[in-house]
């Protein structure tokens, strides 16, 4: 037994029978980060100095009863714009590179209670503003399916981090698509919980409006019980909802008979790669064997939701972004005389070119002439896309889509490219202007043998049906006993 | 939609970001390219539609006016660039 392949669920198993101890568990992934972690490249800052010692303080506690959570001594890593307290959180940017959180995030706090082992934080694009982690500041990381390729974007090292065996599972964010494209890239399962579900206090501010943090897993079993962990409201967000407490493990039933399932055409066509779309059939006849009722229908809202999008988060971001003037924490240019030039300079030679892109056109887009042409315009479009999905909900449980048009790309070949890097984001970005819960699992490989991966969306907080749609889908097709990422290019 | 030099430079100054010369021309571009995409809002059926204030239609969120302190100053300004005497330390203003 490889204690790196099992599951969350396997490992908590062991735990719990006395199989294995913490201390076993953790020295297991500190190996296997030291074997793989330079072909892959997921941590920004690997914590494997003090995973021991945290292991020794945990397993001590467990044996001496003082802690009774679900998930004690289970190793995790984190997505780096999540704050740690006394870790830095980078965002993979210059401006953040020596920021050390001075308090924790409250899904930190809620992975602190748990009393997991925190393995490190996770690379990403700069602020998470993205597709393919390419745009972080540090460095880039690979696709462990082949080590040529993107691991996708903004969480791609999260993802990569959990395909690749470093983590057993880990904490990403999804702005655009975020977390979902990534675990589609990756082979692995993604979930975009509803806005709202989760607590972004704590987590660097992107697009506040469409921000959520959610967990990237192998399974779904696993997806279910880290949200179980990290949902909840939270008076520090006041966008965080007052719900009742769910075990979303609960909604596991390996059943969709009668399950009404929806396929929007407009996810289907033109610039959806032929594999991916044959992949995604398949998948969608898996459904209608099991017993789902399965129809074509129509959101014609595709193209015009991608551009709200950017105009949306564009906007929020730069007004988000405001706040890194050099003067109370991040970079601080040597090059100054006055105020503004710390102003400017510290900004100017802080962030990548990406974010200043987005700047840009969040700030032209908010600018006095332009407002009502794009962003009231686009305030409007969002009603409009949440309408669509009422409508579309009405008669269907759920929407099954491709995450992605494509498989992972080839490293370098989009970065210089930034319109194209957006149109990818086509089939994910919609979900977050509704703010509606999503999910990614794979459902199959394209004839290099890349992940394709399928995208289930669901009602607002009904989060259990996507995940039984999920699970139901994975235990039929056990894609994880078939296919394993095997370093390619190495 | 046509972006101008003078119109980039600017954008850049309300966003204070200072743009090289030889970097315009391609902030110019990717500008024209997405705002070009992005006009397709304006095609949208959208009259009479209210406009969004975010995903979840949530208002008036109230708290308790109630002062919490952050107790951990050290850790707050151990992450200043520059810092004097528990404040921090910017270039004289007047």
């Amino acid at each position: 037994m490889n204690i790196t392949d099992l599951t969350v669920y396997e490992l908590k198993e062991k735990l719990d029978k006395k199989e294995l101890t913490v201390k076993q568990i953790t020295q297991a992934y500190i190996d296997r980060i030291i074997e793989k972690e330079p072909d892959v490249n997921a941590f920004v800052t690997p914590l494997t100095d003090t995973a021991l010692e945290q292991a020794d303080k945990i397993q001590e506690k467990i044996d001496n009863g003082e802690i009774s959570a679900t998930y004690s001594g289970i190793p995790i890593g984190i997505k780096d714009n999540i704050c740690t307290k006394g870790v830095k959180t980078t965002c993979s940017s210059k401006m953040l590179e020596n920021f050390v959180a001075p308090y924790n995030a409250t899904v930190t706090e809620k992975i602190n209670a748990e009393g997991m082992i925190d393995l490190g934080k996770l690379n990403m694009d700069e602020f998470a503003m993205g597709a393919s982690t390419e745009y972080s500041a540090f460095k880039k990381t690979r696709n462990p399916w082949n080590l040529n390729k993107v691991p996708g974007g903004s969480s791609g090292g999260s993802a990569a981090a959990v395909a690749a065996g470093l983590v057993p599972w880990a904490l990403g964010s999804d702005t655009g698509g975020s977390i979902r494209q990534p675990a589609s890239f990756c082979g692995v399962v993604g979930l975009k919980p509803t806005y709202g579900l989760v607590s972004r206090y704590g987590l660097v501010a992107f697009a506040s409006s469409l921000d959520q943090i959610g967990p990237i897993t192998k399974d779904v079993r696993d997806s279910a019980m880290l949200l179980n962990v990290i949902a909840g409201h939270d008076e520090k967000d006041t966008t965080s909802i007052q719900t009742e407490k769910k075990d979303y493990t609960k909604a596991l039933k390996n059943d969709v008979k009668g399950l009404k399932i929806g396929v929007p055409k407009e996810y289907f066509g033109e610039g959806i790669n032929s594999e991916v779309k044959a992949a995604l059939e398949k998948a969608i006849d898996e459904y209608k064997a099991m017993g789902a009722t399965v129809e074509e229908c129509s959101i014609p809202i595709a193209d015009y939701a991608l551009a709200t999008y950017y105009i949306i988060a564009c906007a929020e971001a730069s007004s988000n972004l405001g706040r890194f003037d050099g003067i109370r924490y991040g970079y601080r240019t040597p090059n100054y005389e006055s105020l503004k030039d710390i102003f400017v300079n510290s900004r100017t030679e802080g962030f990548g070119a990406e974010v200043k892109r987005r700047i840009i056109l969040g700030t032209y887009v908010l600018s006095s002439g332009y407002y009502d042409a794009y962003y009231k315009k686009a305030q409007q479009v969002r009603t409009l896309v949440k309408k669509e999905f009422d409508k579309a909900f009405e008669k269907y449980d759920v929407l099954i889509t491709p995450t992605s048009p494509t498989v992972a790309f080839d490293i370098g070949v989009r970065s210089n490219n930034p319109l194209e890097m957006y149109l990818a984001d086509i089939c994910t970005v919609s979900v977050n202007i509704a703010g509606l819960p999503g999910i990614s699992i794979p459902c199959g490989v394209d004839s290099q043998g890349m992940p394709i991966g399928m995208q289930i969306i669901g009602k607002h907080f009904d989060e259990e049906t996507i995940l039984n749609a999920a699970y139901t889908y994975e235990q039929r097709v056990k894609f994880r006993d078939k296919y394993q990422p095997e370093f390619k290019n190495k | 939609m046509e972006v101008s030099k003078e119109e980039i430079l600017h954008i850049a100054n309300l966003a204070k970001l200072k743009l090289k010369e030889e970097e315009i021309p391609e902030y110019i571009k990717n500008l024209q390219d997405i705002l070009n995409f992005a006009n397709i809002v304006n095609k949208a059926p959208i009259d009479g539609l209210d406009t969004a204030i975010g995903a979840i239609d949530n208002y008036n969120v109230f708290r308790k006016d109630e002062i919490k302190v952050f107790e951990d100053n050290k850790a707050l300004l151990q992450n200043a660039p520059e810092q004097e005497d528990n404040m921090f330390k910017i270039p004289k203003v007047i």
